[in-house]
């Protein structure tokens, strides 16, 4: 990638921003600093997600599966629950590679199925993940059930525990600010291996599958293995993200793994744009923050003007959704910020 | 000296009661031009769709290079050297047509996931390297000016010659193309035909599927005639155009 000095300073900028954030959300309360964790959590869900649907074309509504894999790995290795205390830097990418293995678990039997028919099935797989998790209680008590896994470690490096706030130069490092410089640090990581995944032969593959199967086996690409490749690269990432949530949380419970969240994981994908690492992210970042913006607005706004609560904001938030979806695929039906290709298909109809 | 590049034996395929292939075998000889034609549902296009791999066979084997292929998925065949085009163009349509060559690349080719996300040396070489002969091939049908324009704004003569360039990609030791100049008009087909005349010359085999009987019999070494599935005559263009059993089942009664 060439980029001019422009580019440098703009990216530059950006970093400085994303560097003096949390402090900034920090004066204005600590929740915003943890809602901010969870907005970048959904941004590292929605780029697993983008590999498979957006690269691939391969429709998952089962994606939290891999979420709650990762998530319950980290809460059965780091809790009283079986008194193991792993580093999470072990735990971490034993999550990712247990999540990995569901994917491969997942994507076998679906192989030849598409569209509609692959969204019902691995919709199924997320629920079938989230009611295992909800009766592996007995007869040996795995998960705990419904009940959830509680008191799971935080990170843990050196001295520094991530659940408790440290000074460094005058700063004040809270728990959710440690939390957001790791995510930062993943979310790195995440957004270089999906761009050079993306340039690569392999990205190319799975592109070409979701063009046009026949013609990409036709072509010589193993569709098997490399369908195989994006439900397992797909799964990894969310496996990483569960994780983090776990120790971030400090609790797991079936009820977060819920069909609602693929759902929402999709909305950022297909909202932001398909295919597109920016768009993708644009996507989830809006749809993180929307929700929060409507708690603290929609709230006090309803008890000033009515004097009571008439509408809760949760619902407003899929109203919100809905009615969002509903627009971007009426006027802008690639996404808000579209693949590079699509984009110039449409420039293209323009001229 | 004419040396056996594929060969079939005996090849059926059936869909529910229709016999759509019935025991056709044939030998394609390295480095000629072999025409497969047919009236209207004469399994052309199945026994295409049977060699690469697409449709599994109810009986026969094909050999290529004197071993049996396996024909279990097109990937394989692929492979084994044999590359396809569609009757109906399949190009990727969201992708540019460079990166549609670079897709037919794939097959031999070998970067996998780790060297990709650390972008390796040797990775960085080999995508020098297919991006390289992605853009010789398309130089080489002739549309290397679209090279970055949509598959799918390409004009139909030009997808034709972008699937041709694709399949080549893959190394093939034989390029079957099924009815390439369906549709086109007498000016694409005669750039066609010097195009497949190419072909032949750098020393590839061809297998042609052709609706145009004068394309087909100007242009092959050897012609093969379908008709109900079965295999009605194999011989040079003027023998197929003199038996009485071709006339009677496709030209029609009157041969100009």
């Amino acid at each position: 990638m060439n980029m001019t000095g422009r580019d440098k300073l703009g990216l530059a900028l950006i970093a400085v921003a994303l560097i003096a954030l949390p402090f900034v959300l920090a004066s204005a309360g600590t929740a915003w600093v943890r809602i901010t964790n969870f907005a970048v959590l959904f941004v590292l869900l929605s780029l697993g997600l983008n590999i498979v649907v957006g690269f691939a074309g391969l429709l998952d509504l089962g994606y939290v599966a891999f979420y709650a894999v990762g998530a319950y790995v980290y809460a059965l290795l780091a809790s009283p629950h079986f008194g193991l205390h792993l580093p999470f830097w072990v735990i971490l990418p034993l999550g990712a590679a247990v999540a990995c293995v569901a994917g491969v678990i997942l994507g076998a039997p679906t192989l030849r199925l598409r569209g509609d028919y692959l969204a019902i099935v691995t919709l199924g797989f997320g629920e079938i993940v989230r009611i295992f998790m909800n009766n592996l209680s007995s007869p040996i008590n795995l998960t705990n059930g419904p009940k959830g896994i509680s008191r799971i470690d935080s990170f843990q490096i050196g001295p520094v525990n991530f659940a408790g706030s440290d000074t460094f130069a005058g700063l004040v490092f809270s728990g959710p600010i440690k939390y957001y410089y790791f995510l930062m640090l993943v979310l790195l990581g995440v957004i270089v291996i999906n761009r050079r995944l993306q340039d690569s032969r392999i990205g190319r593959a799975w592109v070409a599958i979701r063009e046009d199967e026949i013609a990409a086996k036709a072509s010589g690409i193993n569709t098997r293995n490399i369908k195989l490749l994006a439900f397992a690269m797909g799964a990894s990432f969310g496996g990483i993200a569960g994780g983090m949530f776990a120790a971030m949380q400090t609790f797991v419970s079936p009820e977060s793994f819920v069909l609602n969240e693929s759902i929402m994981v999709l909305s950022m994908v297909v909202l932001g744009g398909m295919g597109n690492i920016w768009g993708v992210i644009a996507g989830a970042v809006l749809l993180s923050f929307v929700p929060e913006l409507l708690r603290y607005t929609v709230e006090p706004a309803q008890i000033a003007l009515f004097g009571k609560l008439l509408i809760d904001p949760e619902v407003l938030r899929m109203l919100v959704f809905g009615a969002a979806l509903v627009l971007t695929m009426r006027f802008r039906p690639a996404g808000l910020w579209p693949e590079t290709r699509h984009r110039r298909e449409m420039s293209e109809n323009r001229a | 000296m004419t040396e056996v590049l594929l060969e079939a034996r005996g090849i059926a395929k059936r869909f529910g009661g229709v016999q759509a292939l019935k025991d056709v075998s044939l030998t394609i000889n390295r480095g000629e031009i072999y025409g497969l034609i047919g009236p209207n549902g004469a399994g052309k296009t199945t026994l295409f769709n049977v060699f690469t791999g697409l449709y599994p066979r109810d009986g026969g084997e094909v050999l290529c290079c004197g071993s049996p292929l396996n024909l279990e998925s097109p990937h394989q065949v692929a492979a084994a050297g044999i590359a396809r085009t569609f009757q109906n163009i399949r190009l990727f349509g969201n992708m540019t047509a460079l990166e549609n060559v670079m897709v037919g690349r794939h097959l031999r080719t070998k970067a996998g996931v780790i060297q990709a996300i650390l972008r390796t040396r040797a990775e960085r070489t080999e995508e020098a390297a297919i991006r390289r002969r992605a853009d010789e091939l398309l130089h080489y049908v002739g549309i290397a000016d679209r090279a970055d324009d949509l598959a799918r704004h390409l004009s139909y003569g030009d997808q034709r010659r972008l699937e041709i360039a694709r399949a080549l990609a893959t190394e093939p030791k034989l390029l079957a193309l099924d009815e390439p100049a369906a549709g086109m008009n007498a000016t694409e087909t005669a750039a066609l035909r010097g195009l497949i005349e190419g072909l032949r010359r750098d020393g590839l085999t061809v297998l042609l599927i052709e609706h145009d009987v004068k394309l087909v019999l100007g242009l092959c070494d050897r012609v093969a005639v379908l008709d109900y599935g079965v295999k009605i005559a194999e011989d040079v263009p003027e023998a197929v155009r003199a038996n009485p059993k071709v006339i009677e089942a496709y030209l029609g009664a009157s041969v100009d």
